[in-house]
């Protein structure tokens, strides 16, 4: 198998190089061998659980960004019949880093939006690492207010490291974009349910990120600032990024904690590249019962509920 | 630090840190404009709005000062004053967030970076909030966000306009994600304002970036910037590094976004109260009656 490991990954690598050498070894005396494989795929399971069972917000924030975690289309595959992708913002350009378009998810029409990354260096230029510009943004807006036209529940997919600060981008009104976004999804007349699936970074992420329901896949994060950023200005150096990663309570747990999000969705052992199908099974196993609570609303009181959410964030005194 | 700082006690040392910052701060009777290095005479420069008379440079204003300013002299109440910062995340750089705040409370007298005040246009009834820049970089944490969205519900039930000076760095990193979270926040009440037709103005001032920019701010009925202000989603460091080339002159000034489309007109901050009172009387002007 060949596989990126992350540092703290090592000793599962360890493992895992030796039972492929096994593998590899002659079939003499094949029966001695099985039972060495079977000790040994134990060993890396227990090594594994016992790793993933105490990892870091600083692990959690590689495993979010780990180059073979399952993107966006990597779940559409899994989870939707019939997609169709619908492309371009009708006004500039068409931006790769945001796809959206039409799905079946159980038998039903949904409008599905989501950033997406780049597999090869070919397509993470082209996907432009994930990072959206205001053309991105407003293919989003324009995908959703179709949705609303025809009554499809809108299911987004986050996974981005920021929004794209470029001077383009700037020109066009990143910040506008991203705006209007929040302000037109906070009253879209259908069922909004947001997952986070990789990296949740910033504004970025939230411009796909107001609905209903709030989930977060377990090795996901969601930040205000990446913690690159945030040691870089608090910390004056970027080396603090671990230091900045815990401060920030970045991670799935900590943001349920602060009563930010639905859903933790659990992830396979090892993280969700670990087994992509089995991820995105249970991502489905959340919409289907969310995507069945919102159906059963009007929309009136969808909408109600809706602002009161957004109303109730924040922690203060009075 | 020489022998005889180290010796005292942190506290007294942090201290005397203020003291030195407060004496670089000119209070004497002459400052200077930040921009031209004008010498001015001070009283003179604040009846001019803190606008530099030789050159129109437009100088930072304090929140209270600047609603003062904007609104009619009698009937200015300030709202939602009792609100402040809690510590969600127990955070702490080289300072607790509880100190930062603490200290930002001291330096400037107010309790957090927004200020909510109604009272009158030109005889007309609005509710207005500004943001004080120097209270930690008028960033938004839930204090800033709820006092915003208590403005805008305060808009939507008594039927006023409102008016929003911003100036600011963006979500406030010391919340996290509830920082985040109030930009999602205060545009769903926009978002209601819109619905019923109640007018929200915005008016960008130096500098407004980051999550204040790509929510709210850019949210205006009207998005009017004061000149030269400094307007924009990303940092232009940050930029620089992205895009490894020089920042075009002018590029995220108020004169720049107006070429570019993104504000709908500059206001010399001297015309503010007329401009802002001519705009709204006829946003107000033909309104299905309410």
């Amino acid at each position: 198998m060949n596989r990126n490991f992350l540092d703290f990954e090592h000793p599962i690598a360890e493992l895992e190089a030796k039972i492929e050498e096994l593998r590899h070894v002659g079939s003499d005396n094949a029966l001695n061998l099985e039972e060495e494989i079977l000790r040994l795929q134990a060993k890396m399971r227990n090594k594994m659980e016992s790793i993933f069972r105490n990892l870091t917000p600083w692990q959690m924030t590689q495993l979010s960004r780990h180059p073979q975690r399952p993107y966006t289309l990597d779940y559409v595959g899994y989870l939707f019949t019939d997609y169709q992708e619908l492309h371009g913002d009708r006004a500039f350009a068409d931006d790769q880093a945001m796809i959206g378009g039409m799905g079946r998810f159980g038998g039903r029409p949904v409008m599905i939006i989501g950033q997406q990354k780049g597999r090869d260096t070919k397509e993470k230029v082209r996907r432009n690492f994930g990072m959206v510009r205001p053309e991105g943004y407003r293919k989003a807006q324009r995908l959703m207010e179709l949705a609303a036209r025809f009554s499809l529940p809108i299911l987004t997919f986050i996974d981005t490291p920021g929004a794209y600060p470029g001077i383009g981008a700037e020109e066009r009104g990143q910040s506008e974009a991203i705006a209007r976004n929040l302000e037109v999804m906070s009253k879209l007349p259908v069922p909004i349910i947001c997952t986070v699936i990789g990296e949740g970074g910033s504004g970025g992420a939230l411009a796909i990120g107001v609905g209903d329901r709030v989930n977060m896949l377990q090795y996901s994060t969601y930040s205000v600032i990446s913690p690159e950023g945030c040691a870089s200005i608090l910390w004056k150096d970027a080396k603090y990024a671990e230091t900045a990663a815990q401060a920030l309570g970045i991670t799935s747990d900590r943001v349920m904690a602060l009563g930010l999000i639905d859903e933790i969705i659990p992830e396979p052992a090892g993280g969700a590249h670990q087994n992509p199908e089995e991820a995105a099974a249970n991502i489905g196993k959340i919409l289907e019962k969310q995507l069945r609570d919102l159906t059963k609303l009007d929309n009136s009181s969808l909408l109600e509920s809706r602002y009161k959410r957004l109303r109730s964030y924040g922690r203060f005194s009075e | 630090m020489s022998w005889f700082k180290k010796l005292m006690p942190a506290r007294i040392r942090t201290e005397g840190k203020n003291k030195d910052r407060r004496r670089n701060v000119p209070e004497g009777l002459w400052g200077k404009c930040s921009e031209c290095q004008a010498v001015l005479y001070r009283p003179e420069l604040e009846r001019n709005l803190n606008v530099c008379p030789k050159c129109n440079h437009h100088m930072p204003i304090r929140a209270r000062r600047r609603l003062q300013l904007f609104l009619d002299e009698s009937n200015q109440v300030e709202l939602f004053a009792n609100l402040s910062s809690v510590d969600p995340l127990k955070f702490k750089d080289s300072k607790k967030y509880r100190e930062r705040i603490n200290i930002a409370q001291k330096k400037t007298g107010e309790t957090d970076a927004l200020m909510v005040m109604t009272g009158l246009l030109k005889e007309s009834p609005i509710v207005s909030c500004a943001f004080d820049f120097s209270f930690m970089g008028g960033s938004m944490g839930s204090v800033v966000g709820e006092k915003f969205a208590r403005a805008g519900e305060y808009a939507l039930e008594h039927k006023v306009p409102m008016i929003c000076f911003s100036a600011s760095g963006g979500a406030r990193m010391q919340e996290g994600l509830l920082s985040l979270m109030q930009m999602a926040k205060t545009s769903a009440v926009l978002g209601r304002m819109a619905a019923k037709g109640i007018p929200f103005i915005s008016v960008l001032t130096h500098p407004t970036t980051g999550g204040v920019t790509a929510s709210f701010a850019m949210l205006g009925d009207i998005n009017v910037a004061e000149p030269y202000a400094l307007i924009g989603f990303a940092g232009q460091r940050v930029i620089e590094q992205t895009v490894r080339e020089k920042l075009p002159e002018g590029f995220q000034r108020s004169e720049f976004l107006l070429e570019k489309g993104t504000v709908d007109m500059i206001i010399d901050r001297r015309e503010m109260r007329d401009q802002i009172a001519a705009l709204l009387s006829k946003l107000a002007g033909n309104t299905k009656a309410a």
